[in-house]
């Protein structure tokens, strides 16, 4: 495997048509040139800070902390970002990187939703064509984010093949990038699919633990002892872990969405229960039957709901860094809950899986132990979804 | 020489495509057959794939279809073998990397072997990732086929200079499927192509009718046709395969001209 570029270990790669290679080549190039230029850095610093609205907070979360009784629990605010997710820290940086490559158009694929309103916002802001596609089922779970993005001035596509969720969309995403590529950068969202994507979407969320390891510092004079975030594709994971991966002394925990249960078939639970593959560009473990079709996974949360991981999460995984943690859809609903009355504050669903885990984990360590709970977005999106798997009939 | 090579011989090629199980495996063996007997060169055999993101929306629908009705890798390398009894030309496996990985690359380039597939072509392996899967087939003497597309440009030497069995040239950016016009100078492409290999370079993609693939043919070495044939599956079902014949009969008279 000579010629392989972006690998972790075996994973990674680029496995996509030849229709692409130039492309991503070409994305590859001016990410390596645009990274080191002091201007596209000034100018990403500036968005990040005076419209996304960071550092996000660091929040002591001492009502929770107390009543789990253990370690103590901060909170990284990325639900207080500008569009209400970490979402933003990625596509503000790969936005102004297609702008400085003369590309005039976005497409993007979008889960839950949010990715999809990030893009459409920088596209607004930046006066940008956007073109989001979003699998059908989640375009009915998450119809809020629908017309967030038509109102932000974007063309929202629904996807209807396969399971109408984020393989799908992602699927399609990449259908249509091949047919126009001259234009269009494709803004992936999350750690995944071809290279040079893993290691760029990895590099803007990186921001997360660049900010979360200095505001610890000061408030705790030490590193914390474990940092925690939901993984579906793994984008807010691999920037929460990022700058703690060298400091062995730091456990790095992502939350699977395990749906029913890892032991069911409706799950996402990709690295407890996938195996190696190579799919949507990567070489990495993904839901699949014994002859490589890919799994039709399920989650309630419409952003974890992908039946693959990021080529370095399947890394960290392979080499023992990182561990890899099944949360249920009632554990995380549970979390959820638990979060809004405990703190006041209310966490995307898919955050809750990392919310849920700490619950866990908490109580078992001593109070002189410190974790950090990546809150990766706002749950205001997942209300009326909770309330109905609740039992109560609202509508949005 | 592979017989790949070979069936370009004769004069222009005709290669048409078809999903394995789509609707069942009896119905694909009938059309291969009809193809066969009409002067098809070198037949493209599908095996399904759950997201097979090169393709349009046709081929998406063979590939759920077939695998909705319970085809699996096995079961279409029974179907080769037994095919194999009566088809003399040679047959090529189009998938994607995941099937044949999942398989084990080694497990599945020797059962091509074993049944007699020629050559394998999987549009998500580019050159930079083949050598993972082309120096097993190599072993085998299974043909790893490689594509180039519109926008290949500098890769083109590269890629033709390794180039086995034939060279897939991509006709048009996007997906597979039925195009009313090819805007794409294919001939700056294959004179590229030329400088670099001997081998010869059949184009695909967005070809239905027979001026298109006379059009085709006529700068290339062959023509090469998916969409078209699933649309008749789609439209006749079990029936189809009378239809097909008639349709690979006026395309490779087509191309011969």
């Amino acid at each position: 495997m000579t010629n392989s570029k972006g690998r972790f270990g075996v994973h990674g790669g680029q496995y996509i048509p030849e229709t692409l290679m130039n492309a991503v080549t070409e994305l590859e190039q001016a990410y390596e040139y645009y990274k080191n230029d002091p201007e596209f850095n000034k100018e990403l610093t500036d968005l990040l800070n005076n419209y996304a609205g960071r550092p996000s907070l660091l929040y002591y979360a001492e009502k929770m902390t107390k009543d789990l009784g253990g370690a103590k629990i901060y909170l990284k605010r990325e639900d207080l970002n500008h569009t209400g997710s970490h979402k933003i820290n990625n596509v503000l940086g790969q936005a102004l990187l297609a702008k400085k490559m003369g590309k005039t158009r976005l497409i993007a694929e979008t889960g839950a939703g949010q990715h999809g309103v990030a893009t459409a916002t920088a596209a607004a802001l930046l006066d940008m064509e956007c073109v989001v596609f979003m699998g059908e089922e989640d375009t009915k779970r998450q119809a809020l984010n629908v017309y967030r993005m038509k109102l932000l001035g974007s063309k929202v596509v629904p996807v209807t093949t396969g399971t109408a969720t984020l393989k799908d969309a992602v699927s399609e995403a990449m259908r249509e990038w091949t047919s126009r590529i001259d234009d269009t950068h494709y803004c992936l969202g999350s750690v995944m699919g071809p290279h040079p994507f893993p290691t760029i979407v990895r590099d803007f969320q990186a921001v997360i633990s660049r900010e979360s390891r200095e505001q610890i510092l000061k408030a705790e004079g030490r590193l914390p002892d474990a940092v925690i975030a939901c993984v579906g594709g793994g984008s807010n994971a691999i920037g929460s872990f990022y700058h703690y991966i060298n400091d062995k002394n730091v456990r790095l925990i992502g939350c699977e969405a395990a749906g029913r249960g890892i032991d069911t078939f409706e799950t996402a639970a990709t690295v407890n229960t996938g195996r190696l593959g190579i799919f949507h560009g990567m070489k990495s473990y993904f839901c699949q039957d014994e002859y490589g079709q890919i799994a039709p996974v399920y989650s309630i949360s419409a952003g974890l709901d992908y039946p693959g991981v990021g080529p370095e999460h399947a890394y960290l995984h392979d080499i023992g860094r990182a561990e890899y943690v099944p949360i249920t859809d009632d554990e995380a609903v549970n979390a959820f809950e638990y979060l809004s009355r405990t703190e006041g504050i209310i966490p995307a669903i898919e955050s809750a899986h990392a919310v849920a885990y700490a619950c866990k984990l908490a109580p078992t360590l001593d109070k002189d132990k410190i974790l950090i709970i990546t809150v990766s977005g706002r749950g205001d999106k997942d209300c009326a979804a909770i309330a109905r798997y609740r039992g109560e009939n609202i509508y949005e | 020489m592979s017989n790949i090579k070979k069936a370009f011989e004769s004069g222009k090629a005709f290669i048409p495509f078809i999903t394995c199980g789509d609707p069942d495996l009896e119905t694909t063996a009938k059309a291969v057959r009809e193809m066969e007997k009409n002067g098809a060169d070198i037949v493209e055999l599908g095996i399904p794939f759950s997201d097979p993101t090169a393709e349009g929306p046709v081929i998406q629908g063979a590939n759920i279809r077939a695998l909705a009705g319970g085809i699996t890798t096995d079961k279409i390398f029974e179907f080769v073998c037994e095919l194999r009894k009566d088809v003399k030309i040679p047959l090529v496996f189009m998938t994607y990397a995941n099937v044949v990985f999942s398989y084990g690359i080694e497990r599945f380039m020797s059962r091509c072997r074993e049944t007699g597939i020629d050559g394998v072509i999987l549009p998500d392996v580019p050159f930079e990732e083949k050598a993972e899967f082309q120096s097993v087939s190599k072993q085998y003497g299974i043909d790893f086929i490689s594509l180039i597309a519109p926008t290949s440009n500098d890769r083109i030497a590269m890629i033709a200079k390794e180039a086995e069995g034939f060279i897939y040239v991509v006709s048009s950016l996007g997906v597979t499927g039925v195009r009313s016009e090819i805007t794409t100078n294919i001939g700056d492409i294959v004179k590229v192509i030329r400088e670099n290999t001997s081998a010869p370079c059949a184009v695909g993609f967005g070809i239905s009718k027979p001026e298109q693939a006379k059009a085709m043919a006529a700068v290339s070495d062959g023509a090469i046709v998916g969409s078209a044939i699933i649309r008749l599956l789609e439209q006749y079902g079990k029936d189809a395969p009378t239809y097909i014949g008639e349709y690979v009969h006026e395309m490779k008279k087509a191309v011969l001209f």
